[in-house]
């Protein structure tokens, strides 16, 4: 007699969980990544093309790992996992930096880094704050409603990733929306075509600033690196890809989705605004909690040992940095926002040689975003049912879609 | 003997986060590249030094305790 309670028992031959997934409220991992959180420090997940790969979910084991240079962040690979069909159309492109290991990208990073230190991304603090007063002031003078995402949210990081780089803001239309294509689609295509115009803007612009330098990281890099013949076109050009797009699309949904969830959460707003000296803790609590990068990819280029497990040479290492930050062998109640518990060390902006350049910068342009944006409007509200306002997919960099709010 | 801190500049990458996270003893030369204050090679007995050193993404800080007696 077969015993029929044996087919509906717990078994470890389930089928794996499918990653990415789409979050149900969006400061919130999916639910769907419940098994996940309880399976550390790994455990295995499906692929949109059924590729089966390790992902990583435990803190101690993130941090190991993304500093373990076994695992690859050459997306040229054949074997490298990506996680929809946009990447995998635009993985022959070369990205610098995070699509290159070392010895290359040591000496990438080398070029960058006296642009991004916390020094310098203090320096900026002034121009940051002018930035986003005026554009302040420009949204309270056509309100009191506005979309925050196109008001606010998106506006301060681009103008900001422009001086900094020295772009013109006139073509931000352009280059916003070619991003926008580069990571959202919809389709494979839309990816691929995005890539190449943002290559042929930045290409002519690199161009132009060889004939007549102004002022910018790009034109430093032009006279001290191009001119020098340390880099070429082709590799000056992915820096300013990288650089471009990184620098306002992850600042711009921290600044959308970070609003919404203080919205949300009235009485940390009400602390914030009792003690604004809390609110650096509060933008680290904030990066932590809502991991809006949530799934970076590495490639294993050797065998490594992983807490009793072992990933093969040749396997596919994801990283859900929503489920790491919320590891409770780390932090308390790590669904609750608290701006007291000891939140550095979360991976929100990786960790490991690949760490985020721009991260000081970001953590500049959060504070300053969110402090003037409740100090001007301090009956700041939704101007939606919370429950109606669209956010972004799960495959993509988590945020707002838009954010209707009042005031 | 006293605490020493060590920063191995061939792992550093920059990231500030010894900086950020212990600014009275850690700062950035202008390449960008970690470096101890001056006069604060010992650590200055700042009860960040240790969070500091766990805080860098690439294990380049090292801190060494005087051992006791």
């Amino acid at each position: 007699m077969t015993d029929l309670t044996d087919l509906t028992a717990p078994t470890d031959l389930t089928e794996p969980v499918a990653f990415p997934q789409n979050r149900t409220c969006p400061y919130h991992p999916p639910t769907g990544y419940d098994p996940l959180r309880a399976d550390r420090p790994l455990t295995r997940v499906t692929l949109y093309d059924g590729r089966t790969v390790w992902l990583v979910t435990g803190h101690t084991a993130a941090r190991a790992l993304l500093a373990d240079q076994r695992l690859s962040t050459d997306r040229t690979h054949p074997d490298f996992p990506v996680i929809n069909e946009r990447f995998a159309a635009v993985r022959d492109r070369r990205i610098a930096l995070l699509g290159e290991n070392d010895p290359k990208h040591r000496t990438q990073r080398r070029m960058m880094i006296p642009g991004f230190t916390v020094k310098r991304a203090n320096e900026m603090r002034p121009g940051i704050q002018r930035i986003v007063d005026d554009l302040l002031d420009a949204m309270i003078a056509q309100g009191p409603t506005a979309d925050l995402v196109s008001a606010f949210a998106l506006p301060v990081p681009s103008m900001v990733i422009c001086a900094l780089l020295g772009v013109p803001y006139a073509d931000h239309e352009f280059f916003e929306a070619q991003s926008r294509r580069l990571l959202r689609g919809p389709k494979a295509e839309d990816s691929q075509d995005a890539r190449d115009q943002l290559d042929a803007y930045l290409g002519e612009l690199i161009d132009r600033k060889q004939q007549d330098p102004g002022e910018g990281l790009l034109d430093d890099l032009v006279r001290e690196q191009l001119n020098e013949g340390a880099l070429d076109r082709a590799e000056l050009t992915s820096f300013a890809v990288i650089l471009l797009v990184a620098g306002h699309e992850t600042t711009a949904n921290m600044i959308s989705l970070g609003t919404f969830t203080l919205l949300q959460h009235p009485e940390r707003l009400a602390e914030l605004r009792d003690d604004p000296g809390l609110l650096p803790d509060a933008v680290e609590e904030l990066m932590r909690s809502l991991s809006i990068v949530d799934g970076l990819m590495r490639l294993a280029v050797a065998d490594i040992e992983v807490e009793g497990t072992t990933i093969r040479a040749g396997e596919g290492v994801l990283f859900s940095t929503a489920v790491i930050n919320r590891d409770e062998a780390v932090y308390t109640a790590p669904d609750t926002l608290d701006w007291h518990r000891p939140t550095r060390h979360h991976v929100s902006f990786g960790f490991g040689i690949h760490q985020c350049l721009g991260q000081n910068l970001a953590r500049a342009e959060l504070e300053i975003a969110l402090r003037s944006l409740f100090d001007r409007l301090p009956t700041l509200r939704l101007a939606a049912p919370a429950e109606e306002i669209p956010f972004k997919p799960g495959d993509t960099i988590q945020g707002m879609l838009e954010l209707p709010v009042t005031w | 003997m006293h605490t020493e801190i060590h920063i191995d500049k061939d792992l550093c990458i920059g990231a500030g986060q010894c900086a950020l996270a212990a600014p009275g003893v850690f700062t950035q030369d202008d390449d960008g590249y970690s470096t101890v204050l001056p006069g604060k090679e010992d650590g200055d007995g700042d009860p960040m030094l240790r969070e500091a050193a766990r805080a860098c993404p690439v294990t380049a800080i090292t801190v060494t305790e005087p051992t006791a007696g």
